[in-house]
């Protein structure tokens, strides 16, 4: 499961990101390592970006970049 | 550790680095008191603001305010400021300590931040900020154990109330004169055996080429270690070609054997964070709920786009039209400046150029200030409260399809009132290529001094009597203007964002900040900043250019032969053709004249150059109906309708003024919009490339439409 497919008011374990020029280190550097519990807060009005809460701060993320984000819904 | 000391460095210097959003500005303030000033570094896009303080012991201290990262990797622009000031690289001061600023409620991701800085072995003192907000989350911190497991100082603060500063001081003092000795920071975690192995062989490679001190091996590994996360293809990072390619050929080496750097470098640093996160944190149920009930509102589907629209509908409104009084008083202010002088002083080449020359160029520029101030204001009050961010949220969708990034909302936004606050607003976004890439659309947005010139265009070619409905054609055609040039707008960051700008779009990662009431000191400052920082640079080009342009246009002066001295209309007709802005609107009238422009045109064309409401007040004077030229003034339109062409056809037919307006709607006019890009983009380079690719534009498009229009049998 990716993350843009988790719903809004969901938790998940971050299992991987899908490299995507540097995007991966990036977010790894965010604190979205292989191992972190995130959840989804909400979806903008307009369905992207979504809103994440991971280590204790809030990102917004699009779509796309979350589908690259693999997760395990908890 | 003792700071080193260069003979000619008689102030130690300390940079204030950390996260985004973690307070360090505010700190930065709280310590140096108002004293703050703007350090404008060359080459660099982004400002590092540095300002001094006093210490007890050390003595004056020259703090720098390094832009907020996630990481040391240095991927954009301000990335790389960062790093570079932190290091000492390209010119820059190495400091002799570091402040890094935790935020305390995202405090691992902080910590990921400060071990990258411990690895370099510069002299550390954290500064664990926002123990308040911390709090208010149910998050206890142990101080104790962070000092412990990290081996440096540390402080908690609260920087926005001053909490904790004293503390802070002292241990700045003490570390920056040796009274207390700190530990030198090194590496809390252990890369692998493979990545130890790489970097050491990588360290080897590079070693002869590195132009500055790392002192001990453990910096020259975290050097290295930093040149191959940040090195990679598509990197903009500037480094000497000779690294570059001993750094990509280990990357791509390492790379097809299958290694994971992200995993080996930053997850085994989060690894050991999140080993010691226990002993350092503990959690507790949040106290405070506020920003997660204020953004059930805010980003509700109905009621957060009511607020969206009401609150950008209020920074239009006030731009364009609350401005007003304020930019009328600073003209007539202008205006009474230059009345006096001239009853002052004798008349002459001085009295000219103080008060046609300097005063009215700098009066020109003047006039803005007011939409600067109200725009700084709204954002830096909106950035204070967190919203800015909550906007980009909302509106990232629409204005992705548009190939553009949500932060470029406000920025296009201001862009109607006037292409200079506009451009100085994209600092806003925070990449590089979104940011380009809207400064060079923006002035194609219909901005407010543009308005005089369409009002007198339309006023002169669409008589107001016609009407269409109940809306007259000059109201139509006016909203016509508008719509289109958002649409040139939205169609040039479509056509550069495929070219110039060519590359995928950069994901937006942005962080939705707690929400807080804005700081009215940092407001100030921004607003002040940003005030000034507008004064100065667009102030001194336009001087320049303006004198510039007043020469031209005054010299040189008609012969004896007729009547000095009577200020006649006439005269300055007379004057005007004589100068040499009238030569070379005569120059210019075969390359305009396909356009449908004559030689007075011309004139106002290189008037305009200056500033575009420059035209109507030069076709003022060329039609000769005295300086101050009003588009709702019978006399001027009247002049300008009796003037006929060589073959006798009018002038000012419909289709030369559709033809002006579209040269006007998308020709770069504006010498401030020039100085400011040349400011905010560091480059001359992009600026010609503006001034260029709108010129062009402008003039393709008038070329069509009134050959087009021709060829169509219009007159
Ligand atoms: N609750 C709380 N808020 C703080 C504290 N210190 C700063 N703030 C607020 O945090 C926000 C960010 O502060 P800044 O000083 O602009 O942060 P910065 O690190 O300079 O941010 P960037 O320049 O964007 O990297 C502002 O709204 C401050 O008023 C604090 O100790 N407690
Ligand atoms: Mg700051």
């Amino acid at each position: 499961m990716t993350l843009d497919r988790v719903q809004a008011g969901s938790a998940a374990e971050l299992l991987d990101i899908d490299p995507c020029n540097g995007l991966r280190t990036r977010l790894m550097e965010m604190g979205l390592t292989p191992g972190t519990q995130l959840s989804v807060v909400r979806h903008a009005p307009l369905g992207d970006p979504i809103e994440i809460k991971v280590r204790g701060y809030r990102l917004s993320i699009r779509k796309q970049e979350a589908a690259l984000i693999r997760c395990r819904p908890l | 550790m003792a700071p080193a000391t260069e003979p000619d460095r008689r102030q130690l210097i300390v940079a204030v680095a950390g996260n985004p959003n973690s307070g360090k500005t505010t700190l930065f303030n709280a310590l140096t008191g108002a004293h703050a000033k703007i350090g404008n570094y060359p080459g660099i896009t982004v400002e590092s603001r540095t300002a001094e303080a006093e210490l007890p012991r050390a003595g004056r201290v020259t703090l720098v305010d390094v832009p907020g990262t996630y990481s040391l990797t240095a991927r954009s622009p301000d990335e790389e400021v960062a790093i570079n000031s932190l290091l000492g690289r390209k010119g820059l001061p190495r400091p002799d300590a570091v402040l890094v600023v935790l935020d305390a409620v995202a405090l691992e991701r902080s910590l990921f931040l400060l071990m990258q800085v411990m690895e370099f072995g510069l002299p550390v003192i954290a500064v664990v900020n926002m123990i308040d907000a911390a709090r208010g989350e149910g998050i206890d911190l142990h101080f104790d154990a962070l000092r412990k497991e990290f081996g440096i100082p540390v402080v908690g603060t609260v920087a926005r109330r001053r909490q904790g500063l004293e503390l802070l001081r002292e241990t700045l003092d003490d570390v920056l004169t040796g009274a207390r000795p700190v530990p030198s920071p090194d590496w809390l975690w252990e890369p692998c055996a493979e990545l130890s192995a790489d970097l050491d062989a990588f360290d080897a490679a590079i070693r002869e080429e590195v132009r500055f001190s790392l002192p001990t091996p453990s910096a020259r590994r975290a050097f290295a270690l930093w040149l191959l996360m940040s090195v990679t293809p598509h990197s903009e990072l500037e480094v000497r070609p000779r690294l570059r390619e001993i750094a990509l050929a280990t990357r791509t080496r390492l790379e097809a054997a299958g290694r994971d750097l992200a995993r080996e470098a930053v997850a085994a640093r989060y690894a050991k964070i999140d080993l010691l996160a226990p002993r350092l944190i503990t959690r507790n149920p949040p106290r405070s709920h506020q920003t997660e009930r204020i953004d059930a509102v805010l980003t509700h589907p109905l009621w957060g786009t009511a607020v969206f629209v009401t609150i950008m509908g209020l920074i239009f409104q006030t731009l364009f039209s609350w401005s007003e009084p304020f930019m009328g008083l600073i003209e007539n202010g202008v205006g009474g400046l230059a009345g006096a002088l001239r009853g002052l002083l004798p008349a002459g080449f001085l009295r000219d150029l103080l008060v046609d020359g300097v005063i009215a160029g700098v009066g020109g520029v003047l006039v803005f200030l007011p939409q600067i101030l109200f725009l700084f204001l709204f954002i830096s009050i909106l950035e204070g409260t967190g919203y800015l961010a909550r906007a980009a949220f909302l509106i990232d969708r629409l204005m992705r399809r548009l190939g553009l990034h949500g932060q470029a909302f406000v920025p296009m936004l201001s862009g109607y009132a006037c292409a200079i606050p506009a451009i100085m607003a994209t600092r806003t976004i925070d990449n590089r290529r979104d940011r380009f890439l809207t400064i060079m659309a923006v002035p194609l947005i219909s901005c407010s001094a543009r308005l005089p010139v369409y009002t007198l265009v339309i006023a002169l070619t669409f008589p107001s009597a016609q009407k269409i409905g109940f809306l007259s054609t000059g109201t139509l055609v006016l909203l016509g203007i508008y719509v289109l040039s958002s649409l040139l707008a939205l169609l040039a960051v479509g056509l550069l964002g495929r070219t110039v700008f060519k590359g995928r779009l950069r994901p937006l990662l942005l962080e939705l900040p707690a929400y807080r009431m804005p700081d009215p000191k940092t407001v100030l400052m921004v607003v002040w900043e940003r005030s000034r920082a507008f004064l100065t640079t667009a102030g001194t080009v336009i001087l320049v250019m303006t004198v510039l342009l007043w020469v031209l246009l005054t010299y040189p002066k008609p012969g004896a032969e007729l009547p000095v001295g009577a200020d006649t209309a006439a005269v300055q007709s007379e004057q005007l053709r004589h100068s040499y802005a009238g030569r070379i609107g005569g120059a210019l009238e075969p390359v305009i004249e396909p356009l449908g422009f004559d030689w007075k045109i011309g004139i106002g064309l290189i008037g305009a150059f200056a500033a575009r409401e420059v035209f109507v007040g030069t076709m003022g004077v060329v039609y000769g109906v005295g300086g101050e030229g009003d588009p709702a003034d019978d006399t001027l339109r009247e002049a300008m309708l009796r003037d006929r062409r060589p073959d006798g056809r009018s002038v000012w037919t419909p289709l030369t003024g559709v033809s002006l307006i579209v040269f006007f709607m998308i020709a770069m006019q504006c010498m401030s919009t020039l100085a400011v890009t040349r400011r905010e983009t560091a480059s001359w380079g992009w600026t010609l490339f503006m001034l260029s690719y709108l010129t062009v534009a402008a003039y393709l498009a008038s070329l069509i439409v009134y050959q087009g229009g021709r060829a169509l049998g219009f007159a």
